[in-house]
């Protein structure tokens, strides 16, 4: 087979147009060679003679009549053990290898292998000469780090495959055979350590799909108590510049109850992914005791690189997502953010000239946002485990107005949205997400009807703040004044979080029952004062104490003192009568 | 010698269309018209039709215009032969020094590898107390200044400049007035910064494609010296007049505009650029402040709502001060654990006080009645405001923080500020230990702030 060669007659950006003669794909990769160079695209659209191509690079320096080498394979990434405690560019190129090669900066046209094709795995069987097995079934595992890594049936095999040979445990490179499998109809397969699977298209290979109901927990309060995430959920961040997205997304890639997370910063400050990449390896896992890179993978197509290779970062992140959820383990996918994905596709269609829709934006944007969270979910594999894939993606705003498309279409798909707002920020109440506009539709790690309560309570809380407004404190009844007082009170003590500190930067589950269960019984309490001095300066003290309490580490002798202590401040103040 | 069009097909704005081949993508072109020669850059190819932006403008070409392709893309001398000149947006001199050839280096280069950057660690002193004690700046940072037109953001600017401890003072001058580029000239140059000092200079008289290089070239230079190890601070003023360059190519080019006209990747551009901010695992940093002058004062315009989600913080220059709340450097708490023990909390309560008077000011226009507590608010806002938030103020940090301490023991008792015990006993000033002998109770409204 000759190779597929067409030559370069417009340059447009990054998009460029080629002639071809022999068939071409729709999505596939293809090389653009410009002298030693040869630069990766994709094609993307295709009239009569002509392709049109996304350019993975900077196209500088594109002549026409230029050589394109199309190679009839999608985009795809490559799957198998040493993925995790990587960091990779938007097209799987490890980028500290990228850094020994090229010295400080990216330098155009240098693709390096994903996994490192020297390092040998032991590689434990699982499957003996004659087993029946389809796409997505193990053969065998090889150790990662603290994860078992099983090895499976290539996900794009279609139908039954017995194992005509397998080899015995031992060292593999992740590019040797370590089995031969014979199809029904007769065709014979050799399977490797790794495989490569397309990025934009789902990894299928389970038995069947569940409905998200296990609560993930983020150790943040206003999320699991109050806005929940589930494994296999979907959830939005949406907010203005300097809400604290990043910090939001960078406490839950710390504390998530998960197996893995994979970080996906996409079109973001590369100041962020440094902060990752240098400290993480320093952080202590408080799951398994080893650090926290061990489970962290990073995917990273910051600002300045690239825009096309953007809109790939995120696939290539979610598909590794998907692989790994193939071992019954549960990841959880952080991408930050994606508007900067969506707009990577409204700059491909504006060059494209495709007719504009809202603000500019493609009108396929929808459904592609759509299609992108669908991939999140939790997954029945064939061997009766479960598997989850958790998608929490931040969305930036232009102006931060909700208004706009992108916002709009992701929540349309996503199960939780956490609103963040810049009132809050600058207040400086953190998390800033907003406890009256965000929603979930996820069950929670509290009782759900105390958490009914304490909304109820947040809302009147915030007619009387606004009644306030209008009228001053002196035309405000002493009875709304307390209901404003404890919705304060709630939003100071359990809304709100420390980031910085030690204990309260993350509450596990079981406490935030215990804490909400005491705060709860102090919402619910009548309570009775002399003036409206007398019950602020109340709720002063008591904010204080509870605070504190936070601070306290679980169990110890200074918790259980403040717990006293607020129980005592309550029952002072309460009212029987 | 190389091949010569003579054939223009196209005139708009200030682009022109040719039709040649073996031209490539970003190339640089020269178009010889009868009012001089001008240079020009390929910004699409088509079907052996080449667009080329012209760097003078479109004003003046024929259709005979002579136009040769050089073969190599924009470029920009580096020798330390730079300092202490200044250049237009096309590198050419602007002062009446020699032109330099020497040591071409391409601009808009790569981005750089993550893997080699570090986590900034050094703060940039600039004797402003509103910046070194409440939003300090940090090396590497990427920081622009959000005001509106009429500001004094340029003066800003030149101060910070000649205060900071950096090796190279790079300064990219987008549609300056051309008071305003002399202002830059004379105050550097009399003060005696001028030396280790660079300028890229397009006024808002020369042709606007050269507004879009000066960036590029400004910062091309800057990354040059930051690979030999030196420490260098990238002033730009105005980002906003580049963004509005940016959109006039983008209509001319028929590109389909997102948001108020300006084209779809706005976003990437300006991040492109601000981007270069890095500091260099085995080499030096780059710093970059900018102005960003929001039209009518509206922090939802595209151009300050894009830089805002690529910078790390943003100070808020309005009514000539820079204002506390808004302004945020994001890179603080990297550098403020570790300059004195008092400096967060100095930070923390001043700030909080501060807001605390401006609901006090609020209520005492609204004609409510003033409490103790509120008249003292009052004396604190007036001393903040005056001797901490005037930018004519120049103090070291430890004396700002001295400073503060002065102005909260002279309107408050200490338990009225909130600070820990710890720091109470350790930096409060013993002179005014006796006000707290006859003071009131705290009021309650200290603690809501």
């Amino acid at each position: 087979m000759s190779e597929n060669i067409g030559k370069i007659v417009g340059v447009n950006g990054n998009l460029i147009t080629v002639e071809f003669e022999k068939p071409v794909i729709q999505n596939e990769v293809a090389y653009a060679v410009t002298g030693e160079l040869r630069l990766k695209s994709e094609v993307i659209r295709i009239r009569g003679r002509y392709a049109e191509l996304q350019v993975f690079e900077d196209t500088t320096g594109l002549k026409e009549g230029d050589q394109v080498i199309f190679t009839g394979e999608l985009l795809a990434a490559e799957l198998g053990p040493g993925l995790l405690t990587q960091v990779f560019d938007g097209l799987q190129n490890p980028l500290p290898l990228l850094a020994e090669k090229s010295g400080f900066f990216l330098q155009r046209g240098v693709y390096l292998d994903s996994l490192p094709r020297e390092r040998a795995w032991t590689f434990t069987p699982r499957a003996k000469k004659g087993d029946r097995r389809t796409a997505g079934e193990t053969l065998g595992t090889v150790p990662e780090g603290i994860f078992e890594h099983r090895i499976m049936v290539p996900f794009g095999w279609r139908g039954v495959w017995t194992v005509e040979d397998i080899v015995p445990t031992g060292d593999y490179k992740v590019t040797d055979v370590i089995a031969k499998l014979k199809h029904e109809e007769g065709e014979i397969r050799e399977a490797r350590l790794m495989q490569r699977w397309p990025v934009k298209i789902p990894i299928r290979a389970y038995a069947e799909r569940l409905a998200p109901t296990e609560p993930l927990t983020t150790k943040i309060r206003i999320i699991d108590t109050f806005f929940p995430v589930a494994r296999g959920g979907t959830y939005c961040i949406p907010g203005p510049f300097g809400a604290g997205k990043t910090v939001l997304q960078q406490l839950t890639s710390r504390y998530a109850d998960v197996d893995i997370v994979i970080v996906a910063a996409c079109g973001e400050r590369a100041g962020e992914v440094v902060e990752t990449l240098r400290e993480f390896p320093e952080l202590t896992d408080p799951r398994t005791g080893k650090s926290l890179m061990e489970r962290t993978l990073i995917i990273c197509n910051t600002s300045s690189m690239p825009v096309a290779a953007r809109e790939a970062s995120v696939y290539t992140a979610v598909t590794i997502a998907e692989y790994y959820r193939q071992m019954g383990l549960n990841v959880l996918l952080l991408a930050d953010s994606t508007s900067r994905w969506a707009q990577a596709l409204r700059e491909m269609s504006g060059r494209l000239e495709e007719i504009p829709g809202e603000e500019a934006f493609p009108a396929y944007l929808e459904s592609v946002i759509a299609a992108f969270y669908e991939r999140g979910g939790v997954v029945k594999l064939k061997d009766g485990s479960t598997g989850s894939v958790t998608i929490g993606g931040t969305v930036s705003p232009a102006g931060g107005n909700f208004e706009e498309p992108v916002t709009q279409s992701t929540l349309k798909v996503v199960g939780a949205f956490h609103g963040l707002s810049r009132e809050r920020s600058d207040q400086r109440r953190y998390p800033a997400i907003h406890p009256l506009d965000s929603w979930s539709k996820y069950r929670g790690v509290v009782n759900a009807e105390q958490v009914a309560d304490a909304k109820r309570i947040l809302r009147l809380g915030n007619d009387v703040a606004q009644m306030m407004k209008v009228v001053g404190e002196e035309g405000t009844s002493i009875e709304d004044f307390v209901v404003y007082l404890k919705a304060e009170f709630l939003d100071d003590v359990y809304l709100q979080q420390d980031a910085f500190h030690e204990v309260d930067a993350a509450t596990p589950a079981e406490r935030q029952q215990y804490v909400f269960e005491r705060i709860h019984t102090v919402l619910k309490t009548p309570m009775k004062f002399e003036d409206k001095d007398g019950a602020r300066r109340f709720f002063q003290r008591l904010t204080q104490t509870a605070r504190d309490w936070n601070r306290a580490a679980w169990g110890s002798d200074e918790f259980k003192s403040l717990e006293e202590r607020i129980e005592n401040m309550r029952t002072e103040v309460a009212d029987y009568a | 010698m190389h091949k010569v069009y003579t054939r223009v097909e196209r005139i708009a704005g200030n682009v022109v269309t040719v039709r040649a081949s073996d031209v490539s993508y970003r190339e640089l072109a020269q178009i010889e018209t009868r009012y001089g020669t001008s240079l020009a850059q390929v910004i699409r190819i088509e079907g052996g039709r080449v667009d080329l932006q012209v760097f003078a403008g479109g004003r003046g070409i024929s259709t005979d215009a002579k136009v040769r392709f050089l073969r190599h893309t924009m470029q920009v001398p580096f020798s330390e032969a730079l300092l202490g000149r200044v250049f237009n947006g096309s590198g050419a001199p602007r002062d009446r020094g020699p032109s330099i050839h020497e040591n071409l280096i391409p601009i808009g280069g790569p981005s750089v590898n993550p893997a080699r950057r570090i986590i900034p660690r050094r703060m940039v002193r600039t004797g402003i107390p509103m910046i070194d004690v409440f939003n300090t700046l940090v090396e590497s940072q990427k920081l622009p200044i959000f005001s509106v037109a009429g500001e004094p953001y340029n003066p800003l600017l030149a101060r910070i400049a000649l205060q900071a401890e950096v090796d190279v003072i790079l300064l990219g001058g987008m549609g300056l007035k051309h008071d305003d580029y002399l202002f830059f000239r004379d105050t550097l140059e009399a003060q005696g910064a001028l030396s280790r000092s660079v300028m890229f200079i397009h006024t808002a008289a020369d042709p606007t494609v050269e507004c879009l290089l000066v960036p590029d070239i400004t910062l091309a230079v800057a990354e040059q010296f930051a690979l030999q190890g030196k420490r260098v601070l990238v002033l730009l003023t105005d980002m906003t007049n580049f963004a509005d360059a940016l959109k006039e190519i983008a209509i001319t080019m028929e590109q389909i505009p997102s948001n108020r006209g300006y084209p779809g990747d706005l976003y990437s551009q300006l991040a492109a650029r601000y981007e270069k901010a890095v500091d260099f695992d085995t080499a030096g940093s780059i710093t970059i402040l900018a102005v960003t002058t929001m039209p009518g004062d509206d922090v939802t315009h595209p151009v300050p709502d894009n830089t805002g989600y690529i910078t790390e913080g943003q100070f808020y220059l309005r009514n000539g001060r820079i204002e506390p709340f808004g302004s945020l450097s994001r890179l603080k708490q990297l550098v403020n654990n570790r300059t004195r023990e008092d400096h967060r909390t100095i930070m923390n309560t001043m700030v909080q006080l501060y807001a605390a008077y401006r609901e006090t000011l609020e209520k005492q226009s609204m004609g409510f009645r003033m409490s103790a507590w509120d008249h003292k608010l009052l004396k604190y806002g007036g001393r903040f405001e005056h001797e901490m938030m005037d930018l004519s103020v120049n103090i070291p940090l430890e004396k700002a923080l001295d400073l503060g301490w002065e102005i909260l023991a002279d309107c408050f008792d200490p338990e009225e500020t909130g600070i820990p015990t710890k720091l109470i006993t350790k930096f409060w000033p013993k002179t005014h230990a006796a006000v707290a002998s006859h003071a009131t109770p705290r009021p309650v409204e200290a603690a809501a702030s």
